[in-house]
């Protein structure tokens, strides 16, 4: 019973989404023409793909997320002995976080959490 | 003191003995795996038909109006004839769209939010994986559904799609430091992952209570972010009716469109589930002090009620946000979270560091 049995979880989901759409697929009926498969665009016909350039700022947010999460996630070791440690836990997070902060206020003052 | 009457590791380890009593290890390990998965396929979907009925419900009684009413007494059956109306629509499959990229999404989103159930300690020994890292684990596989929205979204090539599934993307992932770090803090002050472990360290009270005022800072932080997370009100950008007609699942029909439905309906039980197992103790029943009396009252109550219950509560805190607040723009979403909130929860673990090391909590 350890992360052996997630297979199950997994599988289970798998089935019950795969036979749903199935299931699905056998008893709804179909009737296809041209026009009900197109993307939908306030009902007039749709201008060029969807896959276009857009804003840059959703790049930007992303990439400051992935320093943040990467930290967070170091953070939650440090979390479970932080208690049996003690002082020397304390002043490690401390130096830690001045770092991190640091790196949130020049993001901050180089206007990436501003969004354009 | 929290000796609870209602043990739920009697009841499976009798299960297990009777069965192993009539078949060989290997069959009665296959039998209970096939019993789990059909125990936990049956409560998501009675989750998520009875969210959904809730959430109307609850809509409905915000805005002074009476909601499903006329399919079985007080509408209780207007889902399941919901789910039938949705399970015999057509599923239109899109022209330019990538029909791989288009037909995994239901699936990213429907597992991920099922693979997190596992790790949630419903009542006192019921617990389908009891993971030493479970905290983690939960955050870790809720959060992968952003992947799903995302495939789901640009996969449609339709440009409503492509917007919604962008501005989820950025604000998913933006909110799930801030859930990150406040559940931290009672990683912290529990000093253990295991979700488990974190509902023994509440047996003589609740972390929201024991946590002094850092406590409560991480919960109201934790409700607020998680909200964003799932994209529920007043944070459903991704899916803004004004503006982007449904967001990333636009393009969607019939039962995969239901499978989106649900997967935010079951992800806010997941949220629910792990702020109330985390800050507001899991199955365990509410104490004070040395009320004997009230406390052996209290114990009286199975735990499986008390877990239920407690989530059930958040559910309608997150349902009345939904119906209160007006919906965010993107970069007041942002702003909020990257200038407020992170900060915020930045000082929170260092003051709770501090208390800690103090030993001020009790």
């Amino acid at each position: 019973m350890e992360s052996e049995s997630l297979i199950l979880f997994f599988i289970v989901a798998l089935i019950l989404v795969g036979g749903a759409i199935i299931f699905s697929t056998l008893v709804a009926p179909s009737s296809l023409n041209p026009v009900k498969s197109e993307p939908y665009e306030c009902g007039i016909p749709s201008e060029g793909p969807a896959w276009i350039q857009f804003n840059v700022g959703y790049y930007l947010f992303a990439i400051i997320y992935l320093v943040f999460d990467v930290e967070t996630v170091f953070l939650f070791p440090w979390g479970v002995v932080m208690k049996s440690i003690g002082m020397r836990a304390f002043i490690e997070i401390i130096i830690f976080f001045f770092i991190l902060g640091l790196g949130l206020l020049y993001a901050w003052k180089k206007g990436a959490l501003k969004w354009v | 003191m929290s000796s609870n009457i209602y043990d739920f590791s009697t009841l499976t380890g009798s299960i297990h003995a009777w069965l192993s009593g009539l078949m060989s290890t290997g069959w009665v390990t296959f039998t209970e795996m096939v019993l789990v998965g059909l125990a936990f396929l049956l409560m998501y979907a009675l989750l998520g038909l009875f969210l959904v009925y809730a959430e109307r419900k609850v809509c409905a009684f915000m805005q002074n109006r009476v909601g499903p009413n006329r399919v079985g007494p007080y509408g209780i059956i207007q889902t399941i004839a919901d789910l039938i109306k949705l399970l015999m629509k057509e599923l239109i499959p899109i022209r330019k769209s990538d029909p791989l990229l288009f037909n995994l999404a239901p699936f990213i989103v429907i597992i991920c939010s099922f693979l997190a159930l596992a790790a949630l300690p419903y009542a006192k020994g019921l617990q389908a994986i009891d993971f030493n890292i479970g905290v983690f684990y939960v955050m870790a596989v809720s959060s992968l559904s952003v992947v799903g929205i995302l495939i789901a979204g640009w996969s449609s090539n339709s440009k409503y799609s492509l917007i919604g599934a962008m501005r989820s993307g950025a604000q998913i992932v933006s909110y799930e430091l801030s859930v990150g770090l406040s559940l931290l803090a009672i990683v912290v002050f529990a000093g253990t992952m295991q979700l488990s472990g974190i509902v023994e360290s509440q047996a003589d009270g609740w972390w929201i209570f024991k946590g002094h005022i850092p406590a409560v800072i991480s919960f109201i932080i934790f409700l607020i972010a998680s909200t964003a997370e799932i994209n529920r009100g007043p944070f459903d950008l991704a899916e803004a009716e004004s503006e982007l007609t449904a967001g990333f699942h636009t393009e969607y029909s019939g039962i995969k469109f239901a499978f989106f439905f649900l997967a935010e309906y079951m992800n806010m039980f997941i949220v629910a589930a792990l702020g109330a197992t985390v800050f507001l103790g899991g199955w365990m029943p509410f104490h004070v002090g040395h009320w004997e009396g009230f406390n052996n009252i209290m114990d009286y109550i199975p735990s499986v009620v008390w877990f239920f219950s407690k989530t059930f509560f958040l559910i309608w805190v997150i349902m009345w946000f939904k119906w209160t607040f007006p919906r965010l723009r993107i970069d007041q979403l942002l702003t909020l979270e990257w200038k407020y909130l992170l900060p915020i929860s930045l000082f929170n673990i260092v003051f709770i560091a501090f208390i800690v090391l103090m030993g001020w909590h009790f």
